[in-house]
């Protein structure tokens, strides 16, 4: 019922937003149009009505799964953001695993030898991994891998094959060399969140009477670390992760345009310098839709896998 | 973190200064202990020393960069160390317009902090003060104020600053708009976290029990308590205020092209780079890095000695 309020509310104030940047008809026509024109063009956008009428009829279409045609290419907005969104979404996933597979190691690392100097370099590190800004560490691995080295390319995504109806690049040489620099761009913004929750619950379950049990049990370390700790540190890492996938979405308009990688997030941008409305505004519902969704998943799933959040989940 | 107070009181008989034993106030104490890590000692340094460069810009820089008289086309990208046409050397190059590349950074450096650190300052106190009435008032303004707070939260902040940009358009007021209304929201929660703990101890139901006003009693008694969480989450937002902004201005929302910050110089060397004109977009890129991360640094450091739990 929130998540529904949570909707609504922001297709409001999503549409009054976008609403109030400047007219798109001056960016849709000559400079030397007649009046006659004008308002034609005006009437044909139904942009001549008022404010409340054009959000009635906003709603009204959106509820039956229109989101408006976009101005500049004249086709409906979803099917443009939809058309985009497997690059996206791609990116995001192979950003997430790649975080993953190299965060928990270093973390559990850090946290099983918190004083060594190995653990202290990692965790300064990380600082700086969060401190980066993406889009500048994204110009300089184009500048060493693409313009000095010459080994990757630096735009685009390269050919895509077919996969399940989507059209994905992970399948060819080809496409991995394009896919490799942005996922990695856009893995370093999630690695550091991954390495200090694995080093925070490594340090937690470390000191856990199971593992001492375990321990005194003459369990090998190994195994201890690969099957007892992981096991309970990758509930949180994961619910984490998880919710920040919708994060690593919105973000990937920052990799997108410096790799100039064809995703919704590009088309994001480009709709706000063209004031491609009905883009802007699909863009942003299907977002809040996303992250809404997600967040009640990660609520649902998150009962369901510790039963101790069932119980103290009263709010006092 | 064994014996982090042990340690304290170690460094503060061995300390540096002779006047440390004498007295050991909670100033100095808290000194002694951030001055532990050579590296957060080091990180300090460079936040001072880039707040001075921002402040004293128009003495420190060799060339105005906004004054177009001497901006010339014909000193466009010049590599490192060259002489420009008025006679200066352009020691870090200059850029696509001919402007003198460390003048451009060091101003560039001043609004990244004008921007990062103003916007900053009003979301504190915009925040606090929603979070200790919600903390204070509880009830229905509680869940109101809070409900709030857990809707921005759950989307990022670049999103919800991309949707402000998009809508008022481009400019330093505009983007420090968008940067309050993305910040104050973690403010909020932290005092509010940690001030619904205070209120439960004694010294607030003594002064509840005094008759106090209430305004006394939340920011002359409540306020001074928790501030800690507030110095860290405030150091740590600034940073991430600076490199939010340093984002938007890449993607051509946050500042226009008249009022350059170290973001806006990086997206004009990003033209550049495929040409091999390097240094437009790397060093303004460098010192936002050594900005962010030394106040990141700093920040980090202040949560390890502010923060009690880990002082056992």
């Amino acid at each position: 019922m929130q998540a529904a309020g949570v909707v609504f509310l922001m297709s409001l104030l999503v549409f009054s937003g976008v609403f109030l940047i400047g007219d798109p008809v001056e960016m849709l026509i000559a400079e030397d149009a007649e009046e006659s024109d004008r308002e034609m063009v005006k009437r044909n956008l139904g942009l001549d009505q008022p404010y409340y009428v054009q959000y009635l009829r906003f709603v009204a279409a959106a509820l039956r799964g229109n989101l408006g045609d976009s101005f500049v290419f004249e086709e409906p907005a979803l099917l443009l953001i939809l058309d985009r969104m497997p690059a996206t979404f791609e990116l995001a996933i192979f950003a997430l695993l790649l975080a993953i597979v190299i965060g928990i190691p270093l973390g559990m690392w850090a946290g099983l030898k918190p004083e060594s100097i190995s653990a202290r370099t990692i965790m300064t590190s990380s600082i700086l991994g969060f401190s980066l800004p993406t889009f500048w560490v994204g110009i300089m691995m184009i500048m060493l891998f693409a313009v000095v080295l010459g080994w990757l390319p630096s735009t685009g995504r390269g050919p895509t094959q077919s996969f399940l109806g989507l059209q994905v690049s992970f399948l060819s040489m080809e496409g991995w060399s394009h896919l490799i620099l942005p996922a990695v761009n856009l893995a370093l913004f999630k690695l550091s969140l991954v390495i200090r929750l694995a080093r925070a619950g490594t340090r937690e379950v470390m000191h856990q009477d199971y593992i001492k049990f375990a321990r005194a049990k003459g369990v090998s370390r190994s195994r201890i670390i690969l099957v007892h700790v992981l096991k309970n540190i990758l509930i949180p890492v994961v619910t984490v992760l998880g919710l920040e996938f919708g994060g690593l979405v919105a973000f990937s308009v920052v990799t997108e345009t410096v790799f100039a990688w064809p995703g919704m997030g590009r088309l994001l941008i480009e709709s706000i310098s063209t004031l491609d409305r009905p883009v802007i505004v699909a863009y942003l519902m299907i977002i809040v839709l996303l992250f809404v969704l997600i967040n009640l998943v990660v609520d649902v799933l998150y009962s369901v896998l510790d039963p101790r959040v069932r119980l103290t989940d009263v709010k006092g | 973190m064994t014996t982090l107070n042990d340690a304290a009181t170690d460094s503060l008989e061995h300390g540096a200064t002779a006047k440390a034993v004498a007295v050991e106030t909670p100033f100095r104490r808290f000194l002694a202990d951030y001055c532990e890590s050579k590296l957060s000692v080091v990180s300090f340094g460079v936040v001072v020393g880039i707040l001075l460069i921002a402040i004293f810009a128009p003495w420190l820089a060799p060339t105005d960069p906004y004054d177009l008289s001497t901006v010339t086309v014909q000193d466009k990208t010049l590599p490192l160390g060259a002489v420009m046409g008025s006679g200066q050397i352009a020691y870090l190059g200059t850029d696509g317009a001919g402007r003198d590349m460390l003048s451009a950074i060091i101003y560039g450096l001043r609004i990244s902090l004008i921007v990062g650190v103003g916007s900053g300052v009003v979301a504190l106190l915009i925040g606090v003060s929603l979070g200790l009435i919600a903390a204070y008032a509880g009830g229905k303004v509680d869940t109101l104020i809070m409900r709030l707070v857990d809707i921005q939260l759950s989307f990022p902040a670049i999103l919800i600053a991309l949707v402000l940009l998009a809508t008022l358009g481009k400019g330093i007021d505009k983007t420090i708009i968008a940067l309050i209304v993305v910040q104050w929201a973690y403010y909020a929660r932290t005092v509010r976290g940690s001030a619904l703990v205070e209120r439960r101890k004694e010294y607030i139901e003594s002064a509840i029990c005094l008759a106090l006003p209430k305004r006394r009693i939340v920011f002359s008694h409540l306020l001074p308590n928790v501030l800690a969480p507030i110095i860290v989450v405030g150091t740590m937002q600034t940073a991430h205020a600076i490199s939010l902004e340093a984002t938007l201005s890449f993607l051509g929302l946050g500042l226009p092209q008249t009022e350059p910050s170290l973001g806006s110089l990086i997206a004009k060397g990003f033209d550049y780079v495929h040409s091999g004109h390097y240094w437009i977009s790397t060093y303004p890129g460098i010192a936002l890095l050594l900005t962010i991360v030394s106040i990141n640094l700093v920040g980090d450091r202040l949560r390890d000695v502010l923060n009690p739990r880990l002082q056992k």
